[in-house]
């Protein structure tokens, strides 16, 4: 059951990989046939998978749901990343292969130098791995493919970030178009507005899916320094609007605005990224000139950062140190739950800080008999705990990652960064603005690489691949 | 169909499973976020943890705008309330789990017109009537009636069959044609059969007569028992009090053993007829069943709450000679289990209940009025047997039956024409006006339209 859905999984990278094939061929490139050629590669694997592998029983399990998320992830970076080497663009597998999961994680950690030297139909897939990433292929195959499998929360719960992943509407199938429509939906909106700001319908596109997943992938080696003002509050406002939970939209759209606007962590989100954003705006009064650019500068970074896509309209590195810090802890808060940002996830912070609260209370009154109370409802005990266990994995985790990147020849400031804007999937390493990870070494990139995808699903997938009692069933 | 239930109890989930078959929209309202837990990793839904009684869960479940409200807890006042909020709120049709004795008598349809509610359901009461129906026609594993007119019952074919061996043509030419075997299940695997088709020991098939025919039927397979004079019952819950009073009611003899005595007192009261002898002991000691004389029963029924308890000692009973177990399992993979170690005769509260909703469900589905009247899931719940009226023009009517192209899987397995039972044969055909009685396999047919091929 497992192979058999990566199998669908590989099936819709496939069709996915039609998009860069047509745009190439629109541009009359050679690279359409490194994507053709994958196609073909992924349509056999996936077609092959899926009809050696068929089983009478779809019941999966908690488990299961793991390790079809993990594996999936795993195997459709590995071919995805094959466009780039047939092509040539990318010759060597490993930073193949560090691209392309930096791009369906939507990290935008890049390891090419010179952005001009790829071909569209690359550049589009490149870029197109954010959005499929985004909300996540499972979610796409759930929606597509109607009763794919008994008790598919599992899978839906090991994709999609957040403490408690539920559902919006009863049926997963409607559920995860609902998600999809919304997505797409505003997509579009997007890319008219670049449209209208005068930018092509290739770059339109292309960063509107870097936008939209949160990446941070663009076209040219300056990020987006070197567009207008419009183009900036646009792209701003956008990253911000995509960092925020999806079912959020989903209220809207039904019209139940008040549960909608009276979300805890619609509030905290937006607050700290206006709080974030005055701060910061003062801090840099004297680095750029007039108000409205002040404020697009500071606004821009800020959702930039917090919702970890990694664009960049200025080089923040020469920014005060204060400001320099503030973006830091935003890295690591990250988006809201269920969003296609990155992070910690708001929910979590705010879940931490109340159960913190609640712990003090009891400090003092030890007889207290008290609860933590979120989105309006008492959280139950199990998931305050399990965002606890989260929190300590998910530095352990870091930790382990900057030690492993201690063995490159970096310095202490790069290796530190780069596990965090990995890990978070950020992209954009400090002193290294604009991409640049092209030379770290190879086991540099793949660490990163497993940093990226377990930040991407929330560390539980890929950590469950590495234990051992994932694999042998014998004494559990 | 976007429906709202009440309730993720035993019930609840058993409805759950079967509604999630049929592709609807469910949301799940219930008190207990372990119940909401488990049954949110089971099915496709969704769960809100909250009082069903409660107005704001009720507005958030969505119950203002579903087709079908149903509220299935363990407390009857609470589903009444929730179902009378629910139709305020703008609910189409509600249905109530109502239980208790005391809301079953008369007072029940005011009851239902007072609040609105559509339909009342009473697992409890469904139960008792199908192990009643077993304890009468000891021969059948389970009876289904067809607007009184038609009976599908189940049987496992034994060795002492005269049955068995004979191929379905010959069958149908030695009997004549008074009744139809519709469907067989053979080592778990449910089909239709076709005319060269061969009985053999162990085959559980369904078929449909005449409740008139049914008893010389019988007879001439070599199948027929002596309907029961004198049960035993172990469990004095509310299955066994509706199940008592019909017993009794009939002039057979009703011994209840329980070993709780406050339940037991409670029984006596609610009961409130000295015929039926009341034991406080404890019905899992064989010495006690022994002592009151489970040996000299005709028919055991094991009705407590333990699913074990019950398949444990229904197999002792028969171990001494009891002619007819009847075990009450609720858990679906319990059944199964139970069957294979040879007790036959199963009965669940919970799959009565799931029946009279699927067919309410099925009905409300298709918009212009399925005509469906009576829908019961037969053979472990493989096939379904499907009562529909005729009430509308089909492209199939007057044709005879042996020209129409009938999807796999699917027989015509009576009609009832002006109250008159028919077996059909292949020159019949269906008329206006006539009752059909349709048995599939793998389908879920809410039309009647739906069992031609296009």
């Amino acid at each position: 059951m497992v192979l058999r859905i990566i199998g669908l999984l590989v099936l819709a990278e496939a069709a996915l990989l039609t998009l860069p094939a047509l745009v190439s061929l629109i541009y009359g490139e050679a690279s359409v046939w490194s994507l053709l050629i994958t196609m073909a590669v992924c349509a056999a694997v996936g077609g092959l998978l899926v009809l050696v592998c068929r089983t009478k029983n779809k019941t999966i399990y908690a488990r299961d749901g793991f390790v079809i998320v993990s594996l999936g992830w795993l195997t459709m970076s590995a071919l995805g990343a094959m466009p780039f080497v047939i092509s040539g663009e990318i010759p060597n597998y490993i930073d193949a292969f560090f691209e392309t999961v930096s791009g369906f994680t939507t990290t935008g950690a890049s390891i090419i130098p010179d952005l001009s030297k790829l071909s569209h139909g690359i550049l589009f897939w490149r870029s197109f791995t954010h959005w499929v990433g985004g909300m996540g292929v499972l979610v796409f195959i759930l929606a597509i493919i109607p009763n794919i499998a008994d008790r598919s929360i599992h899978i839906m719960r090991a994709e999609s970030p957040g403490p408690v992943v539920g559902k919006i509407v009863p049926r997963m199938k409607d559920t995860a178009m609902l998600l999809y429509i919304m997505y797409i939906g505003l997509t579009l909106i997007e890319v008219v507005l670049l449209l209208c700001g005068g930018l092509s319908l290739f770059e339109s596109l292309v960063y509107s899916f870097g936008t939209a997943g949160t990446g941070g992938f663009g076209i040219r080696g300056d990020s987006i320094a070197s567009y207008s003002p419009y183009i900036q509050w646009v792209i701003g406002v956008f990253m911000m609007l995509f960092g925020v939970n999806f079912n959020i939209y989903y209220l809207l759209l039904v019209r139940k605005l008040k549960a909608a606007f009276g979300s805890t962590e619609l509030r905290v989100y937006l607050g700290i990224i206006l709080a974030s954003t005055a701060v910061i705006a003062f801090n840099i009064r004297n680095l750029y000139s007039g108000l409205p650019e002040i404020i697009r500068v500071a606004f821009f970074q800020v959702s930039s950062v917090m919702t970890t896509t990694g664009y960049s309209t200025v080089d923040f590195s020469v920014w005060p140190e204060l400001s320099k810090g503030i973006l830091l802890v935003l890295m690591l808060i990250g988006g809201c739950a269920g969003s296609t940002g990155g992070g910690m996830k708001v929910s979590r912070v705010v879940i931490l800080f109340k159960s913190a609260k609640k712990e003090i209370k009891r400090l003092l009154h030890p007889r207290t008999v008290s609860y933590v109370k979120f989105e309006g409802k008492k959280l139950d005990e199990q998931v305050i705990g399990s965002v606890g266990g989260y929190f300590i994995l998910y530095f352990a985790l870091m930790i382990g990652v900057m030690l492993l990147l201690s063995f490159d020849s970096l310095s202490f400031e790069e290796y530190i960064t780069g596990a965090i804007s990995c890990f978070n999937n950020i992209g954009p390493a400090e002193g290294r603005l604009f991409g640049g990870y092209m030379d770290y070494s190879g086991f540099s990139k793949l660490v990163l690489s497993f940093a990226m995808l377990a930040g991407r699903l929330e560390i539980y997938p890929m950590l469950l691949l590495l234990l051992p009692s994932t694999w042998i069933r014998k004494g559990f | 169909m976007k429906i709202v239930l009440v309730g993720a109890g035993r019930i609840g989930s058993a409805i759950v499973a079967n509604l999630v078959e049929e592709e609807h929209n469910i949301t799940v309202i219930d008190k207990s976020q372990a119940a909401i837990d488990e049954i949110t990793d089971s099915y496709d839904i969704i769960c809100l943890n909250g009082n069903g009684a409660d107005i704001d869960a009720l507005k958030e479940a969505g119950a203002g705008s579903c087709r079908l409200f149903i509220a299935c807890t363990h407390h009857d006042d609470t589903n009444m309330l929730a179902c009378l909020l629910a139709k305020r709120l703008g609910a189409e049709h509600t249905i109530a789990r109502i239980r208790n004795p005391e809301n079953n008598d008369d007072g029940l349809s005011y009851i239902c017109r007072q609040l609105d509610i559509s339909e009342a359901i009473n697992p409890e009461s469904l139960a008792a009537t199908d192990i009643f129906n077993i304890l009468k026609f000891p021969s059948a594993e389970n009876i289904e009636t067809f607007s009184g007119r038609f009976e599908l019952i189940e049987l496992v074919l034994h060795e002492d069959s005269k049955i068995v061996g004979v191929s379905l043509a010959d069958l149908r030419k030695n009997t004549g044609a008074s009744f139809l075997i519709t469907a067989i299940q053979r080592e778990g695997i449910t089909f239709i059969p076709r005319g060269g088709f061969e009985l053999h020991v162990g085959d559980r098939i369904a078929l449909t007569a005449a409740p008139k025919e049914m008893h010389k039927l019988l007879k001439k397979i070599g199948s027929l028992r002596r309907s029961a004079k004198n049960v035993m019952i172990i469990g004095a819950g509310i299955t066994t009090l509706y199940l008592t009073k019909k017993l009794l009611d009939s002039g057979i003899g009703v011994k209840v053993i329980d070993p709780s005595r406050e339940k037991c007192e409670e029984f006596v009261t609610m009961l409130n007829d000295p015929a039926a002898t009341v034991i406080c002991g404890d019905c899992a000691s064989q010495s006690v069943l022994l002592e009151e004389g489970i040996s000299d029963a005709d028919a055991f029924v094991a009705l407590t709450n333990s699913d074990e308890q019950n398949i444990l000692i229904s197999i002792f009973a028969m171990n001494l000679g009891v002619k007819k177990a009847v075990a009450r399992v609720d858990r679906k993979e319990l059944v199964q289990i139970a069957e294979k170690i040879g007790l036959d005769a199963i009965v669940s509260p919970n799959s009565s209940a799931t029946n009279q909703i699927a067919t309410y469900a099925r009905a409300l589905k298709n918009s212009e009025g399925s005509g469906i009247e009576a829908l019961y899931k037969v053979l472990d719940e493989t096939a379904e047997a499907i009562e529909f009226r005729v009430d509308k023009e089909l492209p199939f009517i007057g044709v005879p039956l042996k020209e129409m192209k009938l999807k796999k899987n699917i027989l015509i397995a009576g009609i009832i024409r002006e109250g008159v039972p028919l077996i059909p044969v292949g020159t019949d055909s269906i008329l206006f006006g006539d009752r059909v009685v349709v048995l599939s396999s793998g389908h879920k047919l809410g039309d009647l339209r739906d069992i031609a091929e296009e």
